[in-house]
């Protein structure tokens, strides 16, 4: 009788262990089969911007009116940039989680690809006749240097230079149209407009860890690249080795630090904040309280009329310079060329209606809209060309004219553990807790421990 | 001869053990639970503390040996997480709350019913409040607009930035202000086990107020006061929310103790492998603590 009862016990409790790790594996594969992708992409902290949600709502509407019984769900991952990239890993790292559609920061994609995150998309582009007019360097930019395979298909890309406020640089007696030769130009029109206009900042470098990407792109590399070493101021292709100890290095450094301690940026309080960006575009440079803003070439976004924070006058106000090199060598100028793609995980459960998808937002009628309603430089060359696309902003044609001078970050897997002792480095110059030798050193140990003191190459004194 | 002696006598015992087995089957829901929920993610855990496990940029996973401890040791940022913690831990949990919660303790014993009542309830609040909620009221505190400026102002003092200024001061308050409720709840209820008459017959034999409390209540709650010590250090030990809401480890590094240095590690640069060896060593850290402190109270029983 004990001996039943125990047996009865234990086939419970064996049915009931079964049964859970049944119900547990078998909960997700319900419902998808084939006809239910998932679309991850990033909103933005800033809840007022709402640019890529508008875009792909009407196209997932149009996407299932033209393919019967699909059904695309919109994941919007309401993170910063940094966690953003956290969440869709963790995400990618799992069957149960992994959506059949990503948007990546073209930074992240060799990362994510050695991570085993991303599949290879080469079958499909292989017998996709539209993917012969993306621009070349856009495509490359996709391609993983170690197998030579494509994991991405760019909607965007972007260039970097400088924004001014006309109205402010009028007060300051700078004339306008204003175009810096060197580094040191562009500081002394940031003293003049200190002395001249009280209550304004007058230049912004972004900076610091809380900024992540774009403190290392927009502020520091702008920078760096335009030292004399150039493409090769952070990552040697002819040796394959990361630069350390360079003069270029420092001197990038001794720009942050001249900005902010000599008061000539924002205060250094406000731009180690999380949520800066978003200030500088939706409120400082409307409200007139920035005169030079270092920045990329999407910032009409902000102030367009489905924008955050519609501006109209921005086009009158609103002048652009491109970043000129440390001191004019060169071709003078210097950009830095980024974008974002969709890329399909690995683990994704349905990934050729994904595919499907992925063509039907970059046809060339989608793209030109994309780019036009988000304000970035067309990756499609035919796009590119396209009036309607060049007048849709004033400012198309300025950043576009940028693409010869433009930099790629290295596209390798390491970058963004350089990229986050770079901003490491900038925000102790920032906050003065560390002097530019000390901070430079700092960076030079942390990527030798990052990447291996052998992969590594002291750079030009 | 010698075999068949073996099957007899290995017969009952089988059966035994059999029967033992049977006997210990309702054990086993129990069992299985443990070790899927409690020791599995720690087995989880000290595994991957000897890996170099990346959330991105790698794909496989390798035995790295102590490579993690050996960078950890090494690396700047990791001794000031050190520093920052004992500092935060000190500061806030052993002198802060302990010390308040103590005294809030004592005054409550003496104080009038309705006065008891209010005091309790709003020092409690900020203890019933969820982490990240008590995290952005400090945030809105000591922000440059935030409260504590406003009442400078109107009191015409200096004000500043408390959170870039003196950011490990205003995180350590921050976490006196949630914390000391604790410390406050486990001193009332070991002050009503101290005897009366001892405390009158203090006062008989001519004691004073700080004599009372020094040398006749400080020595019968001692035990309780060594509790209240160690509870309180583990909990500050592991405060993450806390201070990620209000500085998120900056200005710099300025408050990036354990906890925070090891979410960034893991998650912002990547590397689960060091930040789950980093983990490791703050529970090495607390086992330490609780170590010493159960051994004081060890000494005090002998």
């Amino acid at each position: 009788m004990r001996t039943r009862l125990l047996a009865a016990t234990a086939i419970a409790a064996v049915t009931t262990v079964c049964a859970a790790t049944l119900s547990g594996c078998g909960s997700d594969s319900g419902g998808s089969s084939g006809k239910t992708i998932k679309v991850v992409y990033q909103q933005q902290l800033n809840n007022s911007n709402k640019v890529q949600a508008g875009f792909l709502g009407p196209m997932v509407d149009q996407f299932e009116k033209a393919n019967p019984g699909t059904t695309v769900k919109l994941v919007p991952v309401t993170a910063s940039e940094n966690d953003y990239y956290t969440k869709i890993q963790l995400m990618m790292r799992s069957p149960a989680t992994a959506p059949d559609l990503v948007y990546e920061d073209t930074a992240t994609i060799n990362s994510d690809v050695a991570g085993g995150y991303l599949k290879p998309l080469d079958t499909y582009l292989n017998t996709w006749q539209d993917w012969a007019s993306f621009a070349a360097p856009a495509k490359a930019a996709m391609k993983y240097a170690a197998d030579g395979k494509t994991y991405g298909v760019p909607d965007n890309t972007d260039t970097r230079g400088i924004w001014y406020n006309k109205q402010l640089f009028a007060q300051a007696g700078i004339a306008v149209p204003w175009q810096p030769k060197t580094w040191d130009d562009v500081l002394t029109a940031a003293r003049t407009v200190k002395a001249k206009v009280p209550g304004v900042a007058p230049l912004n470098v972004y900076t610091g860890v809380a900024g992540g990407e774009a403190s290392s792109m927009q502020g520091f590399e702008m920078l760096l690249y335009g030292t004399p070493a150039a493409n090769d101021s952070l990552y040697d292709t002819k040796q394959q080795k990361w630069v350390v100890g360079s003069k270029g290095f420092k001197d990038a450094l001794n720009f942050v630090h001249t900005v902010f301690s000599e008061g000539l940026g924002p205060s250094a309080q406000q731009a180690l904040g999380a949520n800066f960006q978003a200030a500088v575009g939706t409120e400082m440079i409307p409200q007139g309280k920035l005169a030079i803003d270092i920045d990329g070439s999407w910032m009409p976004n902000n102030w367009i009329r489905t924008g955050p924070e519609p501006w109209p006058q921005w086009e009158t106000t609103m002048g652009m310079a491109a970043m000129p090199t440390q001191s004019g060598q060169g071709s003078g100028k210097v950009s830095m060329s980024g974008g974002w793609a969709w890329s399909i995980p690995a683990k994704a459960k349905s990934p050729d209606l994904a595919w499907k998808f992925i063509q039907f937002l970059e046809t060339k009628a989608n793209s030109a809209q994309w780019n036009s309603v988000n304000a970035t430089i067309a990756v499609r060359t035919d796009v590119a060309t396209d009036p309607a696309y060049l007048k849709a902003l004033p400012t198309n044609e300025f950043f576009s004219a940028l693409v010869p001078d433009t930099f790629y970050r290295p596209g390798l897997p390491a970058y963004t553990q350089v990229s986050s002792s770079i901003q490491k480095a900038m925000e102790a110059v920032t906050t003065g807790q560390a002097s530019v030798d000390k901070a430079a050193g700092t960076f030079d140990s942390d990527v030798k421990t990052a990447v291996g003191a052998d992969k590594t190459v002291q750079g030009a004194q | 001869m010698t075999s068949s002696a073996a099957t007899a006598t290995a017969g009952p015992r089988r059966g035994r053990a059999v029967g033992g087995l049977l006997r210990g089957m309702p054990l086993l829901p129990a069992v299985v639970l443990l070790a899927v929920f409690l020791a599995g993610p720690i087995a989880y855990c000290v595994y991957y503390a000897f890996t170099d496990m990346q959330l991105t940029g790698a794909s496989g996973t390798h035995f790295v040996g102590f490579d993690n401890f050996t960078r950890a040791f090494g690396d700047s940022d990791f001794v000031n997480a050190v520093v920052l913690t004992l500092v935060f831990v000190v500061g806030s949990a052993v002198v802060g709350q302990n010390t308040l919660g103590l005294a809030l303790a004592v005054l409550m014993e003496k104080a009038t019913r309705p006065v008891r009542a209010v005091t309790s309830t709003v020092v409690i609040a900020a203890w019933v409040l969820p982490e990240v909620v008590a995290g952005y009221l400090m945030y809105a505190f000591f922000f440059q607009q935030g409260s504590l400026n406003a009442i400078l102002r109107g009191l015409h003092l200096p004000q500043q930035n408390w959170l870039y200024t003196l950011p490990i001061l205003a995180v350590c308050l921050a976490n006196v202000w949630r914390g000391t409720a604790f410390s406050m709840l486990v001193y009332s209820a070991a002050l009503n086990d101290v005897p009366q008459e001892l405390v009158e017959a203090a006062e008989v034999d001519g004691a004073g107020p700080w004599q009372r409390l020094w040398r006749v209540t400080l020595p019968v709650i001692r035990r309780s006061v060594m509790t209240n010590l160690m509870l309180i250090t583990l909990q500050t030990l592991s405060v993450f929310g806390l201070i990620y809401t209000m500085t998120r480890g900056g200005p710099g590094n300025k408050t990036e103790t354990l906890p925070v240095f090891m979410y960034q590690q893991a998650f912002t640069s990547s590397l689960i492998g060091y930040g789950t060896a980093v983990a490791l060593v703050l529970l090495v850290v607390g086992a330490l603590f609780s170590v010493v402190y159960i051994r004081m109270l060890k000494m005090e029983e002998d």
